[in-house]
């Protein structure tokens, strides 16, 4: 009975166009203006690396003002570490892994003469970046411990630089020329977008990932300039580049990988033991607080999700809700000028659950038909968020087979619901004072 | 094959009581063809939606095939509908999106037949109503006639025991009449049970029996088949 239901409702929805159309068309609007909202929410509080969020965590220890806490209103320590803090972390090698990153950039200057100089954002990290975060790779691999502590020149390059120097070619083993030094390529990432950029969102948690990868340690033989923020309680000691690396100054994140809860609560351990030292040294004045946060208790203590994206989604169910109500009104007028119809089924021989079925399924199939409309308007709705706030949100507006396939199950479910009353009405149609009237 | 007994129905409102039928008394047995006649609010439409359990009644019994329909639920009514009785409206109640062949599988879908023998039913019944060449064709192509003979095909297509018909010349002019009662006449003679509402005492004399219906109850009942051989 099913396909014959469906062919029903398709001749029903055929036999009133102007109606049906208008159903469509309000479930398409309220799905299509929940689908982008939803689309924008989903992306931006999406799991980024499901398999190891719950052993990745990222460290913070409250080196900060005396006086003024970093975060008045949570209490939290800063969102970043010092220099001499992230190395001191690192260098006791207390995680089963870590690693320590910055924000930097600089010009390169390709081989080839055709390609101009241009500059790149270079993400400053130590060797377990690479299997901590999983990033596949196109050409080669990334570098050991020892490239990190000899403090070799080495580079991982993006898919989409590798494609710029050379012409998509391997070119491990091939040199550029990188803030004015001489770099050897190690490898090549393949595509690789986290959504969100969970490694660094303190510095834009849905910007693209940085263009060339360099051994973290280098910053401070090279002098490479810190990008990103830079928040600093007290002023350095004196002007110039080493005496910023020794301030108070945070510019620096640290990720550890802690498999157990064992392995997190001796990890915190040695975080107070950590500060405890610093603080016989005159450091680190406020009191005991350090945290290390999972991928996702960390996205959402630094609101990755904006509160406005969560109002807006609110507001477009709201409408979503508006659009049924009219939704109900057009199927319960379509619904009652089906009476005589609906008389003669119950006379020939239909039971009111019949008819319940028929009218349900017709409510469902303009349901999916408003969903697919729906989906569309999403798109546009989408490409209209791109075009208003360009690529700051690049990465947030494409519409994937789940969030297709929720779409088309929210339309549909919330048809089927206003469907419920109308049809409720059609079922409970007299036959006998029908049949007559016709 | 019809036996209702002191059945009583009262339309109510907050304003007034409407007696419709009042210990109604009637008997129908298998083959016959009834007429029901009588003015207009005697009550003979509400004798025909109770008869086809389109309507509940208040008081009385109803025996319909041997089974006592009084205490049946809105799934059990429907279910023996399908199966034992075929309605027959003034205005043909044909479904006007559907062709002539999706019309007739209405009642067969509810059955559950599968599509071989749906076909097949409905096939033969619109080619004992002569329209088996026009299948594919909508109502609103046919004659008032023509869409009478589909519903006669429709309420035949089940193959039921029972055939209700409600003022089914109501819309028609004298010759297509006519011809519809010839084919209800071919019907009751290959066995199906006829109760016919009429205005019309032309149509009404004949059927093999006439009731006269008048104030909610049976006031006369007339043999016409008995009549006709006493008139010689």
């Amino acid at each position: 009975m099913f396909g014959y239901y469906v062919k029903l409702a398709f001749k029903s929805i055929k036999k009133n166009p102007l109606l049906s159309f208008l159903m469509v068309f309000a479930i398409a609007l309220g799905i299509g203006a929940s689908m982008t909202t939803i689309t924008v929410n989903y992306l931006m509080s999406a799991n980024p690396i499901p398999d190891k969020s719950e052993q990745l965590f990222y460290v913070q220890v409250d080196s900060w003002d005396p006086h003024n806490a970093f975060n008045d209103e949570s209490g939290d320590p800063p969102n970043q570490l010092t220099w001499t803090d992230a190395n001191n972390l690192f260098d006791a090698q207390k995680a089963v892994k870590q690693v320590l990153m910055a924000k930097s950039g600089g010009i390169v200057v390709p081989e080839d003469k055709n390609i101009n100089p241009f500059e790149v954002q270079i993400r400053l990290s130590t060797a377990d970046f690479f299997p901590m975060f999983d990033t596949p790779f196109l050409f080669g691999s990334g570098w050991d411990m020892a490239v990190d502590s000899k403090l070799e020149q080495v580079v991982v390059l993006t898919k989409k630089i590798n494609d710029k120097i050379f012409g998509g070619e391997n070119s491990v083993g091939r040199n550029i020329t990188l803030a004015g030094q001489n770099f050897k390529v190690v490898g090549v990432l393949d595509s690789w977008e986290p959504v969100p950029k969970f490694y660094d969102v303190n510095n834009g948690a849905f910007d693209e990932v940085e263009d060339v990868f360099v051994p973290f340690k280098l910053k401070e033989t090279l002098e490479l300039p810190s990008w990103g923020n830079v928040n600093c309680w007290k002023s350095p000691d004196s002007e110039g580049f080493k005496a910023f690396l020794r301030s108070e100054c945070i510019n620096f994140q640290m990720w550890v990988q802690l498999d157990n809860q064992e392995q997190q609560s001796d990890y915190l351990m040695f975080l107070d033991n950590y500060v405890s030292e610093q603080k016989s040294l005159g450091r680190f004045p406020r009191p005991m607080n350090n945290k290390v946060s999972d991928v996702m208790t960390w996205m959402e203590n630094q609101q990755v999700v904006e509160d406005d994206a969560k109002m807006m989604m609110w507001m477009s169910f709201m409408f979503l809700i508006v659009c049924l109500l009219n939704t109900v009104g057009l199927l319960l007028a379509k619904f009652i000028g089906k009476s005589s119809e609906i008389g003669l089924r119950r006379a020939i021989g239909a039971s009111k659950g019949q008819v319940f079925q028929q009218h349900i399924i017709e409510s469902a199939t303009i349901g999916l038909l408003g969903g697919i409309a729906g989906l569309l308007l999403a798109l546009l709705g989408l490409k209209g968020i791109e075009s208003l706030y360009g690529d700051f949100v690049k990465n947030l507006i494409s519409l994937d087979f789940t969030m297709a396939a929720t779409g088309l199950l929210i339309a549909l479910l919330s048809s089927v619901l206003a469907g419920l009353y109308p049809t409720w009405r059609a079922c409970n149609i007299q036959p006998a004072t029908q049949l007559k009237s016709q | 094959m019809l036996t209702m007994t002191n059945v009583k129905k009262v339309f109510r409102t907050d304003l007034v009581e409407t007696h419709a039928l009042r210990d109604f008394n009637l008997q129908v047995d298998e083959g016959e063809f009834v007429a029901v006649t009588g003015p207009s609010g005697s009550g003979k439409t509400t004798f025909l939606n109770i008869a086809g359990m389109l309507e509940t009644f208040n008081e009385g019994t109803y025996q319909l095939d041997g089974e006592d329909v009084s205490h049946l639920n809105d799934n059990q009514r429907s279910k023996l509908r399908n199966e034992k009785i075929g309605f027959i409206f003034q205005s043909y109640n044909l479904i006007p999106d559907l062709s002539l062949f999706d019309n007739v599988d209405v009642p067969l879908r509810y059955r559950g037949f599968d599509a071989k023998e749906r076909k097949k039913r409905i096939e033969e019944s619109l080619d004992i109503v002569g329209l088996a060449n026009r299948m594919k064709h909508l109502p609103s192509q046919l004659s008032g006639g023509q869409q009478q003979r589909v519903a006669i095909a429709r309420a035949l297509a089940g193959n039921p025991r029972f055939l209700l018909a409600d003022e089914p010349t109501g819309n028609l002019d004298s010759a297509m009449a006519q011809s519809v009662m010839e084919l209800l006449k071919e019907i009751n003679k290959k066995g199906t049970t006829i109760v016919m509402v009429t205005h019309d005492p032309q149509l009404a004399t004949q059927a093999t029996r006439n009731i006269f219906v008048k104030d909610g109850q049976v006031s006369e009942i007339n043999d016409v088949v008995a009549m006709h051989v006493a008139n010689g």
